[in-house]
């Protein structure tokens, strides 16, 4: 037996190593291995359990013990721990492996993000548009071509992003005319000119608000929903299955989505004007005493049709910026799960944002040309 | 139940509506020893090890594994209290997924430092060397910590998977699936890694596989599901005996003969 043989090597009344030497008792043991005194012959025999975490630490050990030019052997171990130990030694890295660290901070760093920002940005609103251009040129085509639209699927998701949107839409506008007719009608009551909340109400609604917080609401709504199914079908290969079978993504997923929405924003934006008005007049009859009979007869005599038409001739622009948007940043998802959750909330903001940008642009062309 | 017993199945029956995939479906595996569980697709294999870890929750029967109750009457079962009980039988099994199911977020090494960071006290260095023992125990280069799972290559993933698993040193190891998609080097390669650790670390595992060559190569004994139960168990050889149509074309196919010349003579 070793034991005996190299007795002199070993330092008496250092502490053995006795029960389980685990992941669960690493820290201990290492403590105690730590201060032990010098090389030689390390009886491990005491030892009642010992895994990789722990034939780690011993061979660490073994290696420390070595630099320093004392040659440490474990002795009276049985085949099982012989076995593990030179399983792990195999494993063990032979230098140090580094973590790759980020580097450290420059002043000059933020502006090379702000750079960076901007650059992304650019190129991704360039390819936006050139996904809007090749969805176009494929509506196009399907047009030339009707039987290819696929009527089923545009029908399916006219029902997922109209009919189910119309509850909430509507709850939206007639909330938004009790604000409007509460809010006018405490400020006009000041110059006795209550019954001009009528007009307030209407042409705000009719001409602004209705249309342009519907598609806020659709934009949240919808822009998200196209956003995570197509980029949950461009994770799961979906997307590239397709292309090898000869589908056309665009033709199958995008343009049922556009479709639909370009006819049901519209009726969305209608619907809550209608509520808004609705709601106005409840609220100033509550408030001001303005019966629905001359609610009606203020709101034909003072506000023209040309108001509800202008309102929604927006629809169809922001129903195709918030479809196109949505379908993009779907395509845009790659290949792991962080990337779906910050395309599509990036899909909400970014439809959001060019819904608005859109109406102020509509707000200042209505106004030089004078409607 | 033995003490040679380390997952006792007695009377597991899974329905999902009207499938019936399990049916009073009984299963030892013993300490220490690598059971392959086969079956066509769809026999429930993958349900079966679900119900063990404790995804899938059975329609009856009970589910004991290092004489704890993980599934079974709700009486009977020990609940997450503190140190005993299903919370604490959970750290001492790993299980790797077909896939890998590694966290998209963290690259590899953060994914195999995960459950120790979760659950022990140790220091950030150990914890780092150990993560790069279990990543280069599993044969993969030291620099593929630094990467994503996205960055990996199906194959590195699974291997990624193991290295997961074996994080919090287990005692039984659920692997489902883990050379399929490989090439048959890596395959090979992988046979050998399970043999290796397996007979270091006195592992029992549950190997859920199709690789008639993983089966040889592995496994002490080998589960056919069929007919919602466990058809037959025993040795390779034994199987290749058993008297039922599936069996044996499973066991005395070409690809059999071919997995395992010795059998293939008459």
């Amino acid at each position: 037996m070793s034991l005996l043989m190299d007795d002199g090597a070993r330092t008496p009344g250092s502490p053995a190593l006795t029960g389980p030497f685990t992941l669960a008792t690493l820290s201990q043991n290492m403590a105690l291995l730590k201060n032990r005194p010098t090389g030689g012959d390390l009886d491990i025999s005491g030892l009642t359990a010992l895994d990789t975490a722990g034939a780690w630490a011993l061979l660490s050990y073994q290696t420390t013990q070595k630099a320093k030019g004392r040659a440490l052997v474990f002795v009276n171990t049985t085949a099982a721990q012989d076995l593990l130990l030179q399983t792990v030694a195999e494993a063990m890295p032979t230098q140090r492996v580094r973590r790759r660290r980020p580097p450290h901070h420059h002043a000059g760093d933020s502006l090379g993000y702000l750079g960076q920002t901007v650059t992304v940005f650019a190129a991704g609103m360039a390819q936006s548009i050139g996904f809007f251009g090749l969805v176009v040129s494929r509506l196009a085509a399907t047009l030339r071509r009707p039987s290819r639209l696929r009527v089923t699927s545009m029908v399916h998701h006219m029902q997922q992003t109209g009919l189910d949107a119309v509850p909430i839409v509507a709850l939206m506008g007639v909330l938004i005319g009790v604000v409007l007719a509460y809010q006018g009608a405490s400020q006009l009551k000041q110059f006795g000119a209550e019954v001009f909340v009528v007009d307030l109400i209407a042409i705000s609604i009719l001409r602004e608000l209705g249309i342009l917080l519907t598609a806020i609401i659709v934009a949240g709504r919808s822009a998200s929903a196209f956003t995570a199914a197509i980029g949950s079908m461009k994770m799961r290969e979906e997307i590239d299955a397709m292309r090898v079978l000869g589908l056309d993504p665009i033709e199958l997923l995008v343009l049922p989505r556009v479709l639909a929405l370009l006819i049901t924003l519209p009726l969305l934006g209608f619907i809550a004007s209608i509520a808004g008005i609705l709601g106005g007049g409840i609220m100033v009859w509550i408030e001001l005493g303005i019966s629905p009979e001359m609610f009606r007869v203020q709101l034909l005599a003072n506000t023209s049709v040309s108001h509800a038409l202008i309102g929604l001739s927006k629809a169809p622009v922001f129903a195709v910026i918030i479809a196109i948007v949505g379908c993009y940043q779907g395509m845009q998802v790659e290949g792991n799960t962080e990337s779906l959750g910050s395309r599509t909330s990036r899909s909400v903001v970014v439809a959001i944002f060019l819904v608005i940008v859109v109406d102020a642009v509509f707000s200042i062309f209505f106004a030089v040309w004078g409607v | 139940m033995n003490a040679d017993t380390v997952i006792s199945v007695r009377n597991l029956t899974n329905r999902f509506g009207k499938t019936t995939v399990h049916e009073a479906l009984d299963l030892d595996v013993r300490r220490g020893e690598v059971l392959g569980v086969v079956g066509a697709s769809g026999s429930g294999k993958s349900v079966l090890l679900r119900s063990i870890v404790g995804l899938q929750h059975p329609t009856a029967g009970q589910i004991t594994v290092l004489g704890t109750i993980v599934s079974g009457d709700r009486k009977t079962v020990d609940r997450n209290d503190g140190d005993t009980g299903t919370t604490a039988v959970r750290d001492r099994w790993g299980v790797m997924f077909q896939d890998g199911a590694l966290f998209s977020s963290l690259t590899l090494r953060e994914n195999v430092e995960a459950p120790m960071r979760e659950k022990l006290a140790i220091d950030a260095t150990t914890r780092v060397a150990l993560a790069n023992l279990r990543i280069a125990m599993v044969g993969l280069p030291a620099h593929s910590g630094d990467l994503y799972p996205s960055e990996l290559s199906g194959g590195m993933r699974k291997r990624a998977g193991l290295a997961r698993a074996l994080a919090m040193e287990p005692e039984i190891l659920f692997l489902d699936e883990p050379t399929a998609g490989l090439d048959p080097i890596s395959a090979t390669e992988f046979d050998n890694l399970l043999v290796a650790l397996q007979k270091s670390l006195g592992l029992t595992v549950f190997l859920v596989t199709h690789d008639l060559d993983t089966l040889h190569a592995t496994c002490d004994r080998i589960a056919v599901l069929s007919g919602k139960k466990v058809l037959a168990i025993g040795t390779m050889a034994e199987l290749g005996k058993v008297d039922d149509p599936w069996v044996h074309s499973y066991f005395n196919g070409p690809r059999a003969h071919a997995a395992q010349p010795a059998l293939a003579a008459p």
